[in-house]
């Protein structure tokens, strides 16, 4: 695989360019996801196709920065309208984006079955923007997207301050004199520029894994944004590489879906493996803490027990405490984990008794819950 | 109008129909994308239905296409219940990461098979009236307007049995599951109905319109009322409006059928928003613009009344000491003046400004209020 993509050229081109798009939209994608404005980004990229359509209608030409501009332009627009709609009427956030999105789609529709019945029609390669066709980057596609793409993640370093106001506590921003309208149509400016990047290798209904996949991984690594940022980048270029390399290996396997379902691998493996986070470290502690409590619980039921006698270590029946204990986990794996930490001993064939560190402990207990609840009040 | 035309009006008629009822419910849910996900996810589970029983119109691939919509609400619940990502999130990875399966399979294993993901997204209505559905040598009609009547039924069914447990799940889901109403259960059987229509839908539309006809009508509805079961009887009359004159907007342009219905629920949408009484963005304007005015004419009253009968009276009830006064621009000065005097609050003899009755009354009644 590696020995491909240092090898065949095109396939370099190709991985270079997803590397990009995947780099970019996950940069932005961090922005969308943490102001829960995920789905925006699948509007804008539906939105974007009467944008192509037109542009390529007016100019005649199917280079990658004249279609941008008509993308950008259109995705801009359903961005407005879907905002100001909100703002204005009762209408939701969700209904907006399902409108704009169904809306400028069919309206794309419209408009390129127009084109298809032109004469000269050269349209063949708009249709691709349906779906992406990654295979089919050439290298001043990858240039116009490097230099697009580097420049949005320019501004972001520039306004990076702003955004992360915007991202987290906007009415601070207000307070403190920021012109919040205009930092966050910036923002959204530079998201729509992402997708625009994007669409014509992956698509438009694709487009919006591309854009929250690095993101929701990224963000279960870290509480940082700049961190969150920097590996969502990461997350998306490696997606990008991975699924032009592996489309690559094997015919009739389609670069987009294929650079989507690695996002999807990524965002699958940071939400069990990752530290703290991560489900798989959530188990574990569920685990640790429900052993934990269920040996406690046994040991105060010995101690409760034994405080009915003259004194402390007075031995009882294990029957006695599994009556008394988790009626599905029973006592029986406390008691040997307890006797293997000596805090209580077996007596005879089946009985058992605190040991003087047994009794320490549950003095220590009782005291933690007793302060527990001096602090409730 | 030939019969394939009435044909085509009334398979996207009952799409209208069929896919308007449940969507009111999702955007009172604010669960609207969730019928783009569906629409979008069923392709793997048609596809895989596609390869056990080996033939494209078995009523099994409904069956998978459902299941599969079924499969996208559980999935983006349980991931958004690990509260690790939030539900908008789960919902735009997991459909993509499902349609990207389908596609991938489509592509590795069916090739050669009519299975274009192209057509799922587009649809293409005027093939409609040409797959026929024959019963014992009848000629039921359609195919589609079948199987679109029948799902539109179910889900009428579903929503006038189950409507007020609905309606009390949607609007306060606490309480209808403190009196036993089980609006989980609900729900899951109302995304069931999302993506069986869905599936009937979208092999005759394609899975954009199916977005556009269960979001945009159910939207227009809401702009106008505030009761439920008015707003499915206009979601449905919209529906309509869009289907039929989407078609003779198509018939007029020679252009997608599909794309043409859409475009109207567009338009539909943003002259409703527009107009809409009460919460149109005309109505709101001319409220706004109304409350200036009523609210400047209330201070004006105050203003007038606060020196009232006193020895400054004569310096601040002057038309001219407004602007100072009031801080008010001159001309808006010289329109409240003016709009105060036609509604009676107010008279100017010889520059200076004196309360009437109801000028008095109106200010007491605003400082008491105040």
């Amino acid at each position: 695989m590696i020995e491909l993509l240092l090898t065949d050229y095109t396939i370099r081109t190709v991985a270079l360019g997803a590397a990009i798009l995947g780099c970019v939209s996950g940069a932005l994608g961090t922005f969308a996801v943490l102001r829960e404005q995920s789905l925006l980004g699948d509007a804008v990229s539906h939105a974007a196709l009467p944008g192509i359509v037109i542009a390529y209608f007016v100019t005649g030409s199917k280079m990658s920065i004249v279609l941008m501009a008509g993308a950008g332009l259109f995705g801009a627009l359903a961005t407005g309208l879907v905002l100001s709609v909100t703002a204005q009427t009762r209408i939701k956030f969700d209904t907006a984006l399902g409108i704009a999105l169904s809306v400028f789609f069919g309206l794309g529709l419209v408009l390129l079955t127009f084109l298809q019945k032109r004469p000269d029609a050269n349209q063949a390669g708009l249709e691709t923007f349906l779906f992406g066709q990654a295979a089919a980057l050439v290298v001043s596609d990858v240039v116009t997207m490097a230099i697009v793409g580097g420049l949005a993640l320019l501004l972001v370093g520039v306004f990076w301050k702003e955004f992360k106001i915007a991202s987290f506590d906007r009415e601070f921003g207000r307070s403190l004199g920021l012109r919040m309208r205009i930092i966050e149509a910036l923002l959204m400016f530079l998201f729509v520029v992402a997708i625009v990047i994007g669409l014509e290798a992956v698509g438009v209904v694709l487009m919006s894994a591309l854009l929250i996949g690095p993101a929701a991984a990224a963000r279960q690594w870290t509480d940082r944004l700049s961190l969150m940022f920097g590996i969502a980048a990461l997350i998306g270029a490696l997606s990008g590489v991975l699924g032009a390399v592996v489309s690559a290996t094997a015919s009739s396997l389609p670069t987009g879906p294929i650079i989507v379902l690695c996002a999807g691998v990524f965002v699958l493996v940071s939400l069990i493996g990752a530290p703290h986070r991560g489900l798989a470290w959530r188990w574990i502690r569920d685990w640790r803490n429900g052993r934990v409590l269920r040996m406690e619980s046994v040991l105060l039921d010995l101690f409760a027990l034994a405080s009915q006698h003259e004194r402390p270590d007075y031995p009882h029946e294990a029957a006695v405490l599994d009556l008394m204990a988790n009626p599905i986990a029973g006592s029986t794996k406390s008691l040997k984990a307890l006797e293997d930490r000596g805090l209580v001993t077996r007596v005879g064939e089946s009985q058992w008794s605190l040991t003087q560190a047994g009794v320490a402990r549950v003095r220590a207990i009782l005291e933690g819950m007793s302060a527990g609840r001096r602090g409730d009040n | 109008m030939t019969p394939e035309q009435i044909e085509i009006q009334l398979v996207a008629c009952a799409v209208a129909a069929a896919c308007a009822l449940p969507g009111a419910f999702l955007i009172l849910r604010k669960m609207a994308m969730m019928s783009d996900a569906i629409s979008h996810a069923i392709l793997p589970g048609i596809v895989v239905a596609f390869f056990l029983v080996g033939e494209l119109h078995s009523p099994w691939l409904i069956v998978g296409a459902a299941i599969a919509g079924l499969a996208t609400v559980v999935l983006v619940e349980s991931i958004s219940a690990t509260r690790l990502v939030k539900e908008d999130a789960a919902i735009g990875l997991v459909f993509p990461v499902l349609f990207s399966v389908g596609v991938l399979l489509i592509a590795r294993y069916a090739g050669d098979i009519h299975l274009d993901t192209d057509a799922v997204l587009t649809g293409e209505l005027a093939f409609a009236p040409f797959d026929r559905l024959t019963v014992g040598g009848v000629d039921l009609g359609p195919k589609a307007l079948v199987t679109m009547l029948a799902i539109g039924v179910a889900n009428l069914v579903f929503i006038l049995s189950f409507y007020k447990e609905l309606k009390l799940a949607t609007f306060d889901a606490g309480l209808a599951a403190s009196l036993g109403f089980m609006p989980a259960a609900l729900h899951y059987i109302l995304m069931g109905l999302v993506s069986v229509t869905a599936v009937g839908a979208f092999d005759a539309v394609g899975s954009i319109l199916v977005v556009a006809l269960m979001i945009g009508p159910p939207a227009c509805a809401y702009l106008l009322t505030d009761r439920m079961a008015l707003m499915m009887v206009l979601s449905v009359g919209f529906g309509l409006l869009a289907a039929i004159s989407g078609y003779w907007v198509a018939h007029w342009l020679d252009a997608s059928i599909a794309g043409c219905m859409a475009t109207v629920v567009g338009v539909v949408f943003l002259i409703v928003v527009a107009l809409a009484p009460d919460r149109g963005l005309v109505s709101i304007l001319r409220r706004q613009t109304r409350q200036r005015w009523a609210f400047a004419e209330k201070m004006l009253t105050i203003h007038l009344r606060q020196h009232e009968g006193l020895p400054e009276e004569s310096r601040e009830n002057r038309s001219a000491h407004l602007q100072e006064h009031l801080r008010w621009q001159a001309d808006f000065a010289v329109d409240v003046v003016q709009r105060a005097v036609e509604d009676g609050f107010v008279v100017e003899r010889g520059g200076f400004l004196f309360l009437t009755d109801a000028g008095r009354a109106l200010a007491s009644e605003a400082v008491v209020d105040a």
